[in-house]
């Protein structure tokens, strides 16, 4: 399989931080991949997420999506990929129908084609009879399910997902998975961070565990669970690799 | 890019459709300040008024130089002279006491003898001319050679007044004395050379008139409503700032800028399209006021605002005063991390900044630094071209230095504003 992201010594130091956030990563995803980023809080995952999509600037090293470097590709990069971020990235007195014809505008989508689109995709994620709601007036599961319409629209070649099912209920994070199962066997590549483990363990193809900017272990889920002794399931994984320690910092 | 554009205008105006609080603060609020000021400051200019001003005047003098006063100023509209209170003649003690509690503005005290002794004196000094030139035959007998002490006419203020109205009472009282005082002289060398010999013509020889600006061969004479829709307007199209910094610190705080900024879509993009949308609101603003200025004001006692052959001009320096007050929205939105600290910041920053830029007091009258701080100010660069037009009928041309340094302001500010944001992302 050919690789969509090359990172080659990537890492984030903030200004006034003592300590790296991320810190000499190394990774290749392939194309057509669900790939999972687990951690910890604060391992790491939202700072490589963050500098993947442009939204900062790293400290050393560099990457590629798609064989084209950001500094130099970055529009062409961003017409390529698609975000859902963590929080829900809409404007609350919108309806979802004109939040997602503004967010497919801006990816240049227009006429009858984003019409279309919008209307198949609130109906493949059972929001079409809510499309002339105000987003304030939607449940989390439901503003969920706007947020990643919002980047998918474009049909992107890499979807990155953060923490894309939290706070949602049973119902609403199956149509989210089963979404984006059926948009990965269209060709888009995913990555996903969670805190999930589960759900990342039945949804992801490869995994890498983060932890203190570093990544701990890197493979599918059975390899990782069978890498460690005694381990039945990912969570064992996951905690024998980063400990039982909290990691508040402020 | 144009499309992209074209929905951002779209998304700002259905965000703006949807924020009742934030249209009023666009649309009535400016409404309700322009007819407010206007009305209050419109008495300023007018010299009749519904509400005069209740002076108090003691006289302890009885004579004629009372009485001049006492009708000169009856005759002026804008006060009502009381000479009694509760039935009882006012002494110079209850006039002070009044005057002091602020249940009067003001009091004046004639002191005693006032009239008789300046006829004395007045007599005195003429007979002595007289005398000099070599007229004694002619003229009557010195009446009295006792040495007359100066009389003082004692003036009380309410200590709530402000300067500018103590001076102008005070001016009006010293030129209604000298009058009286030149009257007297007249009058007394006409009597000692007797009137064969002296036809005084006791009218001022120089008087002073305002040569007022013509326009179309038309006196345009400036009142309340010419000098005070400009400078409102100005503020309120300033007060865009606030509502606009909201937007961006909104964006920010839902995660929907962040969207953006993985959209491929420029910054710029979406900064030109909040521009052409808050643009249109000021020009709705404006064309708002002046529309309550040429038809409502009439209706309530106030005069029209005269845009004749103006009113392409007073667009072009509304535009561009809203170009500056865009640019500095859009940086205060950029900078600031909460509406907290957008929306006062906002308010008070434009306050400071109409103060300094002469919409409450003219720039001439401010002291010196604060005169050099104010051609700084954006809103003195708009307010001075709404001068240019609308009261000094000025030309596109004379308005240009003025509206380029508004477009600079608003190049600058947004500049601030991508380099910060971009700053910030390399954190």
């Amino acid at each position: 399989m050919n690789s969509i992201i090359k990172i080659e010594s990537l890492s984030k130091k903030y200004k006034d931080a003592e300590m790296f956030s991320l810190n000499n990563v190394s990774l290749e995803i392939n194309e057509g991949q669900i790939f999972g980023l687990l951690g910890p809080n604060g391992a790491g995952k939202t700072t490589l997420i963050s500098m993947l999509c442009g939204l900062i600037k790293p400290t050393s090293g560099h990457f590629t999506i798609n064989d084209l470097d950001y500094s130099h590709h970055s529009a062409k990069i961003k017409k390529i990929i698609g975000v859902v971020p963590q929080e829900y990235a809409l404007y609350p007195t919108l309806t979802a129908r004109e939040n997602l014809h503004y967010f497919g505008s801006m990816y240049g989508l227009k006429g009858s084609y984003l019409k279309d689109k919008v209307i198949e995709t609130l109906d493949l994620l059972g929001l079409l009879k809510f499309a002339d709601k105000r987003i304030e007036t939607f449940s989390g599961g439901m503003k969920r399910r706007v947020n990643l319409i919002a980047g998918i629209l474009h049909n992107p070649k890499v979807l990155f997902l953060d923490e894309p099912t939290v706070g949602v209920d049973v119902q609403s994070k199956n149509a989210i998975l089963d979404y984006l199962k059926v948009l990965n066997q269209n060709g888009t590549t995913i990555i996903y961070t969670s805190h999930h483990l589960a759900e990342a363990e039945d949804f992801c193809d490869t995994i890498a565990i983060l932890d203190q900017g570093r990544i701990y272990a890197q493979g599918t889920p059975s390899t990782l669970i069978a890498s460690v002794e005694e381990a039945r399931n990912l969570e064992e994984v996951f905690i024998s690799l980063t400990g039982k320690d909290f990691r508040d910092a402020i | 890019m144009l499309y992209k554009i074209w929905m951002s205008i779209v998304k700002e105006f259905l965000l703006l459709k949807r924020d009742l609080g934030g249209l009023i603060i666009l649309f009535i609020m400016p409404l309700i300040l322009v007819i407010t000021v206007t009305i209050i400051q419109d008495s300023t200019f007018k010299t009749v008024s519904d509400n005069k001003i209740q002076i108090l005047l003691v006289d302890n003098d009885k004579g004629s130089v009372s009485k001049t006063v006492f009708d000169n100023l009856q005759k002026n509209n804008a006060f009502d002279i009381v000479t009694q209170i509760d039935d009882q003649p006012i002494t110079e003690e209850i006039a002070k006491e009044n005057v002091y509690k602020g249940k009067f503005k003001l009091a004046i005290v004639i002191p005693k003898d006032l009239s008789v002794d300046l006829q004395a004196k007045v007599d005195q000094n003429v007979q002595n001319i007289v005398s000099k030139m070599g007229f004694t035959d002619s003229v009557a007998e010195p009446k009295t050679s006792k040495v007359l002490q100066q009389k003082e006419v004692k003036l009380y203020f309410d200590p709530a007044v402000q300067m500018s109205f103590k001076t102008s009472v005070m001016n009006a009282i010293d030129k209604m004395i000298s009058q009286i005082e030149t009257k007297s002289i007249y009058t007394t060398f006409q009597n000692q050379l007797g009137e064969e010999n002296a036809q005084f013509d006791q009218k001022s020889f120089i008087t002073f008139k305002e040569i007022i600006p013509r326009i179309n061969n038309k006196e345009v004479l400036p009142n309340s409503v010419q000098h005070n829709v400009p400078a409102w307007t100005l503020f309120a199209i300033f007060f865009i700032v606030i509502p606009l910094s909201i937007n961006i610190v909104k964006e920010k705080s839902q995660g929907t800028f962040v969207r953006l900024l993985t959209n491929p879509t420029s910054n710029l993009i979406i900064i030109i399209g909040k521009t052409i949308t808050y643009l249109m609101i000021c020009m709705i603003q404006f064309y708002m006021m002046v529309a309550v200025a040429i038809f409502l004001f009439p209706h309530i006692g106030l005069p029209s605002l005269n845009v004749e052959g103006h009113l392409f001009l007073m667009s072009v320096v509304a535009l561009f005063s809203g170009f500056g007050a865009i640019g500095f929205g859009i940086l205060l939105g950029t900078i600031a991390s909460t509406q907290e600290q957008s929306a006062p910041f906002g308010a008070t920053s434009v306050i400071i900044l109409a103060a300094v830029g002469g919409v409450w007091v003219p720039v001439f009258a401010m002291p010196k630094i604060m005169q050099i701080i104010a051609k700084s100010s954006p809103m003195n660069w708009g307010l001075e071209a709404f001068y240019d037009v609308l009261l000094r009928n000025g030309s596109f041309v004379e308005i240009i230095p003025k509206i380029s340094l508004l477009f600079l302001f608003f190049i600058i500010t947004t500049s601030i504003a991508l380099f910060y944001d971009k700053k910030k992302r390399t954190v």
